[in-house]
């Protein structure tokens, strides 16, 4: 038989973290800090309004772009947090997730032979994204010692006279890593000077902790070149409800929609209802999670340092990035052997680009009894190959 | 601070004021300094236990009595509402809105010491008007904490 799979998908690299998870997988008793979602459960109201949704039978297909009430909201929820106003009849679409949005922002802006600027580490699906949809990914990457912000001249050297868009992945999943308004307002000007287009993936921007979140769409000039993702799953911990969306001039969001409307239709109808409820009614809720969340924070970042682990400060989403470079391993060597040895789960940072080599992600998103008894684990870890 | 302080203690009143310190971001004389004041103040009543009396050997029985009181001269609904909470088994006597005046929660070992209460001690009061006796069958939730709460990690061990 001939071969008959695609050759640019089989040349797509498999996630780094699948590797991980078959082994952590296996083992009964280890403790994961490997999770990149929510902890919480989806708050009671969210929940509620999606069974009502189900009994009332709601249970159809929603407009391609999504629910009106829905559109509408989410230019409420932008307005309100950011002060960006989007037109909800034609710059706003609800997709399956931040990922289809990523997907589908790429594919509809994509010529064969584009670059993709993608600074890294960060989210898994951005590189094959961009090879899927055509482009060349060109990596930037990011550096400890600016905090994993992305710095201007680390842009101007990636910019080609090919360069199309740049990825900013803000607040960070691996780093926690943010970007505040001076890094965003450098890194616009050379967006508008270049004449290139941003996707700026703000998953986790309700999860600040340092100041609020700025977008950059929210700066002078921004919002005609930035496609804004977001979506409900990190802030309102609703990740099973797969639910997101893209905000783009209409030019943009009417060529994605065209795609949405033939790969997807439209996102899941029941979540569709119930986010209307979270974008009403959910911001105490938020605030209840980023409290939460800010405190585990601040204990992971207290116990790194009483361990004497090398961790910059992150201000975002719920991950710290330790570096391990102390320990003479790789970053797959420690993982694996912190779990073998004691038993927990934590991420090599090379699962998110090359250049997280000598890191580890670590997620918060766990109660702080889970992360104690993590914590007292890796200390005595820490410990124990220090000696050798 | 104040308010992220109380919610956590709320929930957790076993909490060291190290650990409070790390949680809240602020040195550990702060967090002591305002403990100190949250209790002078009486916004800090005690550190109470939850406990599930279900689950040990010993009996209770609670009981929320609705009772409607006349109100005396001067004094409002305070002299009657003292009179009823220095009993030690009632546990809590809340001024109610709309259809009765006080609400009583009542502790004791058995319905029948329960019933001698009503009989004997509440309804035998001269501002006591009427009574209506409502006893706990099962507590679902208590002090916004589910009981019998199962909880499990059903999320994948890692995502990216």
């Amino acid at each position: 038989m001939r071969n008959f799979l695609s050759d640019k998908v089989t040349a797509l690299k498999p996630s780094g973290i699948r590797k991980f998870f078959d082994i952590v997988n296996e083992m009964k008793d280890a403790i994961s800090l490997g999770v990149g979602e929510p902890d919480f459960d989806t708050p009671w109201h969210i929940r509620d309004e999606g069974i009502y949704a189900l009994e009332r039978g709601r249970t159809f297909y929603t407009s391609n772009a999504g629910l009106k009430d829905l559109r509408e909201e989410i230019a409420n929820y932008l307005k309100r947090t950011q002060g960006i106003h989007y037109n909800p009849d034609n710059e706003i679409l609800v997709t399956v997730g931040g990922s289809e949005a990523i997907d589908i922002g790429l594919r509809a802006i994509i010529n064969p032979g584009d670059e993709v600027i993608i600074p890294q580490p960060s989210y898994v699906s951005y590189e094959p994204c961009a090879i899927l949809a055509g482009a060349k990914p060109v990596i930037i990457e990011l550096k400890a010692e600016n905090e994993f912000r992305l710095k201007p001249d680390e842009l101007l050297n990636a910019i080609t006279d090919k360069t199309k868009i740049l990825i900013l992945p803000y607040p960070n999943n691996p780093t926690g890593a943010i970007m505040e308004k001076e890094d965003l307002e450098a890194v616009a000007r050379i967006i508008k000077e270049k004449d290139i287009l941003v996707m700026s993936d703000e998953i986790y921007a309700a999860l600040t902790y340092k100041g609020k979140h700025v977008s950059i769409a929210s700066l002078d000039g921004m919002k005609e070149r930035t496609i804004l993702i977001n979506g409900f799953s990190k802030a309102y911990a609703m990740t099973g409800w797969r639910l997101g969306f893209a905000c783009a001039p209409k030019e943009i969001t009417a060529q994605m929609t065209k795609i949405h409307q033939y790969a997807i239709m439209c996102a899941p109808t029941t979540s569709q209802y119930a986010a209307v409820s979270a974008l009403r009614n959910g911001d105490n809720d938020v605030e209840m999670m980023r409290q939460s969340y800010n405190q585990r924070r601040r204990f992971l970042l207290n116990a790194f340092k009483e361990m004497g682990l090398e961790c910059f400060e992150p201000y975002g989403a719920f991950y710290v990035f330790p570096c391990i470079k102390e320990f003479n391993m790789t970053s797959e060597e420690f993982a694996t052997k912190l779990l073998m040895e004691e038993k927990v789960a934590v991420v090599p940072g090379t699962a998110f680009g090359e250049c997280g080599e000598g890191f580890v992600r670590i997620s918060y998103a766990y109660s702080l009894e889970n992360l104690k008894e993590a914590l007292s684990r890796i200390e005595n870890f820490i410990k124990k190959h220090r000696k050798e | 601070m104040r308010e992220e302080l109380l919610a956590i203690l709320e929930k957790n009143s076993r909490i060291d004021f190290k650990e409070l310190a790390v949680l809240l971001g602020v040195e550990e004389i702060a967090v002591l300094e305002e403990l100190e004041k949250l209790e002078k103040e009486g916004i800090i009543c005690g550190y109470h236990t939850l406990i599930n009396w279900e689950k040990t050997s010993i009996e209770k029985v609670t009981a929320l009595i609705e009772v409607k009181v006349t109100p005396q001269r001067g004094q409002g609904f305070d002299r009657i509402a003292e009179r009823i909470y220095n009993y030690p088994e009632v546990k809590a006597v809340y001024l109610i809105s709309g259809g009765y005046d006080l609400l009583v929660t009542l502790e004791e070992k058995t319905l029948k010491e329960i019933a001698n209460f009503v009989s004997d001690k509440l309804s035998t009061l001269d501002s006591v008007l009427s009574t209506a006796t409502h006893f706990i069958l099962k507590k679902y939730k208590d002090h916004g904490t589910i009981i019998n709460k199962k909880s499990s990690d059903e999320r994948e061990v890692i995502t990216p």
